[in-house]
């Protein structure tokens, strides 16, 4: 079986949030990056425990970005995997880097691929789903747990109101969040292990992309807490009935 | 030309992000002078020619019981002809695991250009654009949409429910649904009985909270107030509560009109999840705790004093015994 994680960089979860270029650009100035928590915890670890339980797996990480992005891959495939492959162009839109993606699936004839449930900065939910529609495969967005047995998967899968357990057969596209796997921290021999492995630079398809971002914002400012003596808890009941109407 | 709502729904009933939906699509209709229709996937106990109250015309529906299990391709297939058959321009979704699991393949297979987790109306004026969250909340973007067709998700209590009179014209489609790849096996229901990230009210303990036995006092906050309950991570991590209940940059993000934080410190990747709230209320011992920055009511005091005298007041309030 071939499995394909695809692994994006973010912004460290802490990174201060701030725009250059007339607000048109992330300020990414001394920003640490780190890999999409949803890719790293969930999809590749995930994808890394079912090779350790099946070594006849084949583990190929990709991601659709500049040379910048080479460490954070690097860090990837220091927790595992057989490969990696950089698709080299700037990640513009959700379309656009899907169709990368799909595209080297459908020549590496990938049986299984794994996503984050999303991106940190982009918030799309949108690159898996795309990625199986171009390639007319089931997806299974939102999973929590995932079972192979075969070319058959079980999958739950969280909605609003609890959660649906589905079973697939393979190819297909799964986007992962958090019951997939445990977080791991990378050891020494991964490190060392990592830098002998490949890591694939191939330069994008042309695609041209469906949306583009004009302009960024910030959030208005709070106006400031209004304190409640600790004695007189219930006025903030009064508050919240009066003046807010909330409640 | 129109715009084409989705009539998301479960268990025979409309979920309340899909009155958010229509009011949303009702509303964009007006703005670029079309007509507004439902697309309905399946079947419902509930009246459905009453949603023309929010002001669409037309409901197409697809009235077959398999297709109450979502299945993508098959979802993706009849979406995209329903689509093309009724020139819809602009497709609306909730932003909610329905539409995480449609729209992006929709998208692809009818190069519809896609924009979710939206917060407003588009401007119209020249183009076509619609800001969204990014960054987890920290930030928005206005991000254009290229393409003739154009499908957008808009979040969760991000539009309020608009409705007035009028009665919609039930059209049945008929289409070959082929066989799913996917076999749903069994459902379970959370225990809360309000979504989470449909609440207008969401009451959330930390780390403070010491230990699960001492949920009570929140758990009986949030059935006062019609609230949805949630946690921090390291909560839900130490098997406090269950996964689902997790908030933040790592969890669900939320929106609800007021979330009310007790005894957490307000890290920042927390505030990632829940800083689109309408209003904050935080509860915290420690004075200093970050969170009262991002606070609009706040008390410094000791959780297990507070919450009793906040439950008591409330039940007075609502003159339950
Ligand atoms: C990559 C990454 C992603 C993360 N994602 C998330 C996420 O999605 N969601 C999330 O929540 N966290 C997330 N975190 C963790 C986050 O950084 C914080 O560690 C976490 O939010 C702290 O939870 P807490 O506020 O419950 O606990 P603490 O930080 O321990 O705070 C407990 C608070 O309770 C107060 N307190 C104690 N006793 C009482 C009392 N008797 N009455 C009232 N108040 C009391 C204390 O003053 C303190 O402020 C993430 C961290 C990382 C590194
Ligand atoms: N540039 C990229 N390269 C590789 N994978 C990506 C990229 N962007 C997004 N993804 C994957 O798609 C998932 C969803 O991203 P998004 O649609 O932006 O929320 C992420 O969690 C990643 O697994």
């Amino acid at each position: 079986m071939k499995i394909l994680v695809c692994i994006s960089k973010t912004p460290d979860t802490t990174a201060k949030i701030a725009f250059t270029d007339n607000n048109r650009k992330f300020a990414a100035e001394g920003v640490q990056w780190i890999i999409n928590p949803y890719d790293e915890w969930y999809a590749l670890v995930r994808a890394i425990e079912l090779k350790e339980k099946d070594p006849s797996i084949t583990l190929h990480l990709i991601t659709v970005a500049t040379a910048d992005a080479d460490a954070i891959i690097r860090k990837a495939l220091a927790l595992g995997g057989d490969e990696a492959i950089r698709v080299n162009a700037d990640s513009q839109d959700s379309y656009f880097i899907a169709s990368q993606i799909a595209a080297i699936a459908r020549d590496g004839a990938y049986e299984l691929i794994f996503t984050g449930k999303e991106t940190i900065d982009y918030n799309g939910s949108s690159v898996g789903g795309m990625i199986a529609g171009l390639l007319d495969l089931p997806y299974i967005s939102l999973a929590a747990k995932f079972e192979l047995a075969g070319n058959t998967a079980t999958v739950v899968r969280e909605v609003e109101a609890g959660e649906e357990t589905e079973e697939v057969s393979l190819p297909g596209v799964i986007s992962c969040q958090k019951g997939m796997a445990e977080q791991r921290i990378p050891n020494m021999k991964g490190i060392m292990g990592a830098r002998s492995r490949p890591l694939k630079v191939v330069e994008p398809q042309p695609v041209e992309t469906l949306t583009e971002i004009i302009s960024f914002e910030l959030p208005p400012a709070k106006k400031g807490v209004h304190m409640i003596p600790a004695e007189n808890a219930e006025e903030l009941v009064r508050l919240l009935h009066e003046e807010a109407k909330l409640i | 030309m129109s715009v084409l709502i989705f009539l998301d729904h479960a268990d025979g009933h409309f979920k309340k992000t899909t009155f958010e939906a229509l009011s949303y699509g009702a509303a964009l209709a007006k703005q670029l002078g079309v007509t507004a229709d439902g697309v309905l996937l399946g079947t419902v106990t509930e009246d459905i020619a009453s949603l023309g109250k929010y002001g669409i015309q037309q409901v197409h529906q697809v009235n077959q019981e398999s297709l109450n299990a979502l299945d993508t391709q098959v979802y993706i297939r009849i979406l995209a002809d329903i689509a093309a058959s009724t020139k819809a321009t602009v497709i609306v979704f909730s932003h909610n695991s329905s539409a995480k699991a449609i729209a992006p393949g929709l998208s692809a297979r009818m190069k519809a250009g896609l924009v979710t987790g939206v917060i407003a109306l588009p401007e119209t004026s020249s183009g076509f654009s619609v800001k969204k969250n990014v960054f987890s909340g920290k930030a928005s973007a206005n991000v254009s949409i290229k393409t003739p067709v154009k499908i957008i998700t808009i979040n969760p209590n991000a539009y309020h429910i608009v409705s007035g009179e009028g009665s919609a014209k039930l059209v049945q489609v008929s289409i070959n649904t082929d066989a799913s790849k996917i076999k749903l096996k069994s459902a379970s229901k959370a225990s809360g009985e309000i979504p989470l990230t449909e609440a207008e009210i969401v009451v959330s303990g930390g780390r403070g909270m010491k230990g699960p036995e001492n949920w009570g006092p929140i758990e009986e906050l949030a059935k006062l107030l019609n609230a949805a309950t949630a946690c921090s991570r390291p909560v839900a991590d130490s098997g406090w509560r269950p996964h689902a209940e997790h908030v933040g940059q790592t969890g669900i993000a939320i929106a609800p009109n007021l979330y009310i934080a007790i005894g957490i410190s307000g890290a920042i990747q927390h505030l990632a999840g829940v800083n689109r709230s309408k209003v904050i209320v935080v509860i915290n011992k420690d004075p200093e705790a970050p969170f009262f920055k991002s606070a609009d009511y706040g008390i410094a005091g000791d959780a297990f004093e507070v919450l009793p005298k906040l439950i008591q007041a409330v039940k007075k309030l609502k003159g339950v015994a």
